[in-house]
């Protein structure tokens, strides 16, 4: 054990301790540190009566500020949709065929309709609206369903292929080589046929069988010509936009197994103005279609009701 | 020859339990592991039935020096070499998933290679293998000089080393297959855990041993923290990994706690492994390699007292801070968040003694290498340490939390704190257990802190900023009262962070080669022709156990 000593350096006094060489001065506790100390003391107790924060036998202290998180989040919460009032409402009040009449409705009704898609929609169709494999790309203007503001909202509230939800959009397609109506040489002979539709390959005998083969079986749904049928959600086989691929395994895989897309009804989850707002938003993405002058004359077929203009 | 029998009977007993666990394991990754615990205990009945002195060997191998009956630095030895050896596989790793952040494809499309397998065999490496070995290490040297006595129970002291070593091989190999309890840094499964607990009573008991019997009045403050690292790492292990086992047979386990009770015994945990793993024994290598390197005395004798006391009072009450918001009860967020703030001094306290001790030696800092890295650590502590306290204020932590800005913090911490204090204590040591005059180079520390620094600087600028931005970017409010971004876009925004934060990862990697190659070469027995740069003296002949108690040696409490 070392003696006790005056540092050189520091002129400081040493403890008087020494272990391995190593000595402690005796220097007292730096003042600011201690006193910072204390300060963070007196904060943490004033802290703890003013927030929730001493437990008691079946419940804490609720501390003097009524401070809850949960009461905190309420407040954020509502202080938005109070700042989102007046379009919700006005939303709420006007159905979507006259949105459009009013320009700044409407563009308020694509900006809420933007923010809503970024948290229910991009999982599947993508951040661009771009879709891939199996979901279609909104950003076109060719439609299953249709296009224009009316459909694209009742195709929203309502999702396509949903069971057990009456009003849900609903068609199947023939699993044509599984359920064995087509042979593996006729499928492939409607596969070259249906290339030929949009170009993608000169007719030669395998499509001219095809041919054949698709007015029998195919053309009830996607039409004579192929043009598709939006009433049964049936695509358009003409042109160059293909949902699950366009290269001759893809068709006629489609074609033997046929497809079963699904997509969420949103009116179970969303309310009726963040359902305009989306359909607003998909409608200006480029390919929106006007409203069909018929359709907005007899606009208010009851959406539950709507099961009758659907295929089974 | 009695005890011999006993010996290699106990393990050949092990093994044939071990096989057992193979026959009827109910999982694959349960066989694996009762395969390793076989093969090590076959090995451990070898190595004693053998005639061989494999201990021989490994010296010749390593170079190292005879056991002169001075102190006993074998452990200590193989633990600067285990800590070098994981410390680059945990860094290697580290900035394998770093890169595979940036670019995804590097998940490889394995199960076995995927982020979410790695990035514990990460977080492990470093804190248990990298971190747990240097600290045993350390501990078994400071341990021994500053009581000037040689290590209670020697074997017991080498069991804890190889004990740990298959504890670390089993939990890593775990977290590949697929094997884990899904707590954050305390993932091994239940029998991972019961091991891990036998061999850290043994660490216990070895450290324990050896302060009684020492040759100093008194247990200097170095030793106070090693000790709250042992003991409450003990107490923090069983209790977070109280769990009941699917089968004896399998590997899957379920915790005794539920719901948010479960989340706050595994955060009372994981906060406090940063404390007790990464605060306090840290602050022991701190207390003595610095006044050691710097040769000066301590700041002083009342703050390290203060200091230390308050430290371990409040620590153990911060762990609520990282369940702010959640479904845990509002006072206990409250009593979390109090405790963290007051924790900001008594942690400053630890960095103003150890950088105050460098008073008279400032000049240091300019001419000896490892000095600097000393300063940097002490820097770094002191900076996160104000960094946490400040995270854990409900208001920065509604924007900080879940983000980039928590990984900033933890790096901070880990590659300033705990990596450079560790580096320096290691090119400390090295020289001095094995006998040379000085490292291979001094410089090539030098190059190894420049290395460094700079990849943390990098490393913690990406993650300040990318933290920041992913946290504004989560809470923004159009004008109309909407979300601006969906979340994918803000991981996109992610992407020119994360490919710095791995630059930063890289140079922090190519300084640890630095030291693999200067650390490796100095054990060789070479010396690189440089100017010499400043360094403390060394006397061999004083570095020894006392070989009689001194007067009044009677075992006293630290004052």
């Amino acid at each position: 054990m070392a003696e006790k000593r005056v540092d050189q350096a520091t002129g400081t006094e040493t403890v008087g301790h020494e272990w391995d060489g190593i000595e402690e001065l005796d220097t007292p506790m730096p003042r600011w540190w201690l006193w910072t100390l204390y300060a963070t003391i007196v904060w943490g107790v004033v802290y703890t009566i003013a927030y929730p924060a001493w437990p008691m036998l079946s419940d804490a202290t609720s501390g003097m500020l009524g401070w809850s998180s949960r009461g905190q989040l309420q407040q954020e919460l509502d202080a938005q949709a109070q700042r989102r009032a007046p379009i919700t409402q006005a939303l709420a009040n006007t159905p979507i065929e006259q949105v459009s009449a009013n320009p700044q409705l409407m563009q308020a009704a694509v900006e809420g309709g933007r923010a809503a898609f970024k948290v229910h929609c991009v999982q599947c169709h993508g951040s661009g609206a771009a879709g891939s494999k199996g979901y279609p790309n909104l950003n076109d203007d060719e439609w299953l369903w249709g296009g224009d503001l009316k459909t694209i909202e009742y195709t929203i509230a309502h999702g396509i292929r949903n069971p057990d939800h009456e009003a849900t959009r609903f068609s199947q397609m023939p699993a044509f080589g599984r359920d064995g109506i087509l042979q593996a040489a006729q499928i492939a002979d409607v596969t070259a046929y249906v290339r030929t539709l949009s170009g993608a390959q000169k007719p030669d005998a395998a499509a001219r069988r095809g041919g054949q083969l698709f007015a029998e079986n195919c053309a009830v749904c996607h039409g004579a010509e192929g043009k598709g049928d939006r009433t049964v959600g049936a695509p358009d086989l003409t042109d160059a936009i293909w949902l699950y691929g366009g290269d001759p395994a893809s068709i006629t895989a489609t074609i033997a197994n046929s497809r079963y897309g699904v997509m969420p009804r949103w009116n179970e989850k969303l309310d009726p103005a963040t359902i305009r707002m989306l359909a607003a938003y998909v409608h200006s993405l480029g390919g929106g279609e006007a409203m069909p002058v018929d359709q907005t004359a007899q606009a208010a077929v009851p959406a539950d009701g709507a099961k009758a203009d659907v295929h089974p | 020859m009695e005890s011999l029998l006993l010996k290699t009977g106990g393990w050949f007993a092990i093994a044939l339990l071990a096989f057992v666990g193979i026959m009827l394991a109910n999982d694959s990754g349960f066989a694996v592991h009762m395969t390793i615990v076989a093969l090590a205990a076959l090995t451990a009945m070898w190595v004693g039935m053998s005639r061989t002195d494999y201990a021989a060997l490994a010296r010749g191998v390593l170079k190292v020096p005879a056991d002169e009956g001075v102190y006993d630095d074998d452990p200590v030895r193989w633990g600067i070499l285990a800590t070098i050896g994981w410390g680059m596989v945990g860094f290697l790793v580290g900035l394998f998933i770093a890169l595979q952040l940036a670019f995804p494809a590097l998940n490889l499309g394995s199960e076995f290679t995927s982020f979410g397998r790695l990035r514990p065999l990460h977080t492990s490496g470093v804190i248990f293998a990298f971190g747990g070995n240097v600290l045993i290490a350390t501990s078994y040297y400071v341990v021994q000089r500053t009581c000037r006595a040689r290590l209670a129970f020697p074997t017991l002291a080498r069991f804890v080393f190889w004990g740990y070593q298959l504890f670390i091989v089993l939990a890593a190999t775990g977290y590949v297959l697929g094997i884990t309890e899904s707590r954050e840094y305390a993932e091994p499964e239940w029998y991972v855990d019961l091991w891990l607990t036998i061999v850290w009573v043994a660490y216990f008991v070895v450290f324990v041993g050896t302060i009684l019997k020492r040759r100093e009045p008194h247990i200097y403050v170095a030793n106070w923290f090693y000790l709250s690292f042992i003991i409450t790492i003990a107490m923090l292990h069983i209790v977070n990994n109280l769990a009941i086992p699917v089968s004896l047979f399998g590997s899957k386990s379920y915790s005794a706690f539920a719901g948010v009770q479960d989340a706050l015994t595994q955060w009372w945990y994981g906060h406090n492994a940063v404390a007790f793993f990464l605060t306090t024994p840290f602050l022991a290598m701190m207390y003595y390699f610095v006044p050691k390197q710097a040769e000066r005395p301590v700041y002083s004798y009342r703050l390290s007292i203060i200091h230390f006391w308050s430290l371990i009072f409040l620590y153990i009450w911060a762990g609520p801070h990282h369940l702010h918001y959640t479904a845990l009860p509002d006072w206990a967020q409250t009593l979390g968040m109090v405790f963290s703030v007051v924790l900001w001094m008594p942690s400053w306290g630890g960095m103003i003694n150890g950088l105050m001790t460098l008073n008279g030696a400032w000049d240091k800092i300019r001419t000896d290498p490892i000095i600097r890295m000393m300063v940097m650590a002490m820097a770094f502590y002191g900076m996160a340490t104000f960094e946490g306290p400040m995270l854990s204020i409900k208001a920065v932590n509604s924007l900080s939390h879940y983000t980039e800005w928590t990984i900033g913090h933890v790096h901070a911490g880990a590659l300033g704190w705990n990596g450079m204090i560790s580096f320096a204590a290691i090119y400390f040591l090295v020289p001095r257990l094995w006998g040379r005059e000085r490292l291979y180079s001094l410089r090539m520390v030098n190059w190894h802190f420049w290395l460094a620094t700079l990849g943390i600087v990098l490393y913690a600028a990406a993650m300040w900023v990318a933290g920041i931005t992913q946290g504004l970017m989560w809470r923004e409010y159009g004008s109309d009262g909407y979300l601006v971004y969906a979340f994918s876009e803000v991981v996109a925004a992610m992407f020119p962070y994360y490919v710095l934060r791995a630059v930063g990862g890289a140079l922090y990697l190519a300084g640890a080669v630095v030291m693999v190659w200067n650390v490796w070469a100095t054990i060789a027995g070479r010396q690189r022709d440089e100017q010499p740069m400043s360094m403390p003296a060394y006397d061999p002949a004083r570095d020894r156990p006392l070989a009689a108690p001194a007067p009044q040696a009677a075992p006293q409490p630290a004052e």
